[in-house]
């Protein structure tokens, strides 16, 4: 069956790409990082409530720009929510997805976990994630300066706690 | 460390649950190959044969909104009367049908086919006329052509002038089973 023409099909414009291909596209990291962010327990929870707020605004999106860094967004803020009510479990040994260049700052991210949760979010995300400081101050809700100190402080009190 | 299968299970269906979808859909096998299966809370809105899911799921965002998702359940009972069709055990299907994105044309000309009874066969020209427009066969033809909800809406029930099965966007050897199985000449399971 061939589709409706363009013509025949609904007026309005929709940048983003269907759901699922957005969810299926994403769905791993966010869970790998929410697992980081809370343990393996209470990131099953943070990882269905992430998707459902992903798609209750998923239909005033305009565009398909910087969904990677959305997704990562939602996830941040469900994460900080929860770490507000829950005191975090142990968390399990995470693994790096990303082999770059900071192998100095790979190894702290692994111990990321005693960290303030903001100053753990920005480690995670800019060391594990690879995310742009631009993309954290966004999911922190802070400007980029203050994500890049959240950042830069985390390291500075994980080098100090490894020194010790 | 990868997301389990039973978290992935529990969100899709929680998303259809909590009503949050534009449409669910979901893969399924049949006697006649491979389906997809899509509905919208209105109803049954896509059937498809094209086993490029990809290109389905564009299709579907374009017509009813970006939140595409496979979810089985809201499909489930459309797959179960598929199921009891393709078994010769039923003629009719009793599951409202979403057609809103399509043009009025096309739509009366789906309403009236939807008519044309289990195991009998009409003509590009006999729906025509049945439509009020008899000089509009060709158009009429194009209007099924782009069904997209092809069985249940059966478009294999129309054939050309002379009898002859031409065209179905699905491939004649699915068309000719169709038939078949609807004249009791063919089990299909």
């Amino acid at each position: 069956m061939a589709p409706p023409t363009e013509t025949t099909a609904r007026a309005e414009a929709v940048g983003a790409p269907p759901f699922e291909r957005f969810y299926a596209t994403h769905r791993e990291e966010v869970y790998r990082y929410l697992v980081r962010m809370l343990g393996r327990q209470l990131a099953e929870d943070a990882f269905q409530e992430t998707f459902l707020r992903a798609l209750r605004a998923y239909r005033d999106l305009r565009h398909a720009r910087h969904l990677r860094a959305w997704a990562f967004t939602i996830a941040t803020r469900v994460a900080l929510d929860e770490r507000r009510r829950a005191r975090p479990e142990p968390l399990e040994a995470p693994e790096i997805p990303v082999a770059d260049s900071r192998p100095a700052y790979a190894e702290l991210e692994h111990l990321a976990g005693d960290l303030p949760r903001t100053e753990r979010a920005a480690v995670v995300l800019r060391y594990g994630y690879d995310l742009d400081y631009a993309d954290i101050a966004q999911a922190l809700g802070s400007s980029e300066e203050a994500a890049r100190q959240a950042a830069s402080s985390g390291v500075r009190r994980l080098r100090a706690k490894g020194a010790a | 460390m990868t997301l389990p299968a039973s978290l992935d299970e529990r969100f899709r269906a929680r998303a259809a649950a909590d009503g949050l979808l534009d449409v669910a859909y979901d893969l399924t096998d049949s006697p006649v190959g491979p389906l997809l299966l899509a509905a919208t809370e209105r109803g049954v809105c896509r059937i498809s044969f094209d086993p490029d899911a990809e290109r389905e799921l564009e299709a579907l965002a374009r017509w009813f909104g970006a939140r595409v998702l496979r979810s089985p359940k809201p499909v489930d009972s459309l797959r179960r009367e598929l199921d009891g069709y393709f078994e010769g055990a039923r003629q009719d299907f009793d599951l409202p049908v979403d057609l809103t994105p399509l043009p009025a044309f096309q739509r009366l000309v789906l309403e009236e086919l939807a008519r044309v009874p289990y195991g009998e066969t009409s003509t590009y020209g006999g729906l025509a006329a049945r439509v009020g427009n008899p000089r509009a066969a060709r158009a009429v033809g194009g209007a099924l052509n782009r069904n997209p909800i092809p069985i249940v809406l059966p478009c294999h029930r129309v054939v050309g002038a002379g009898g002859s099965l031409v065209g179905y966007a699905g491939g004649l050897d699915r068309k000719r089973a169709l038939l078949e199985l609807e004249r009791g000449e063919l089990r299909l399971v």
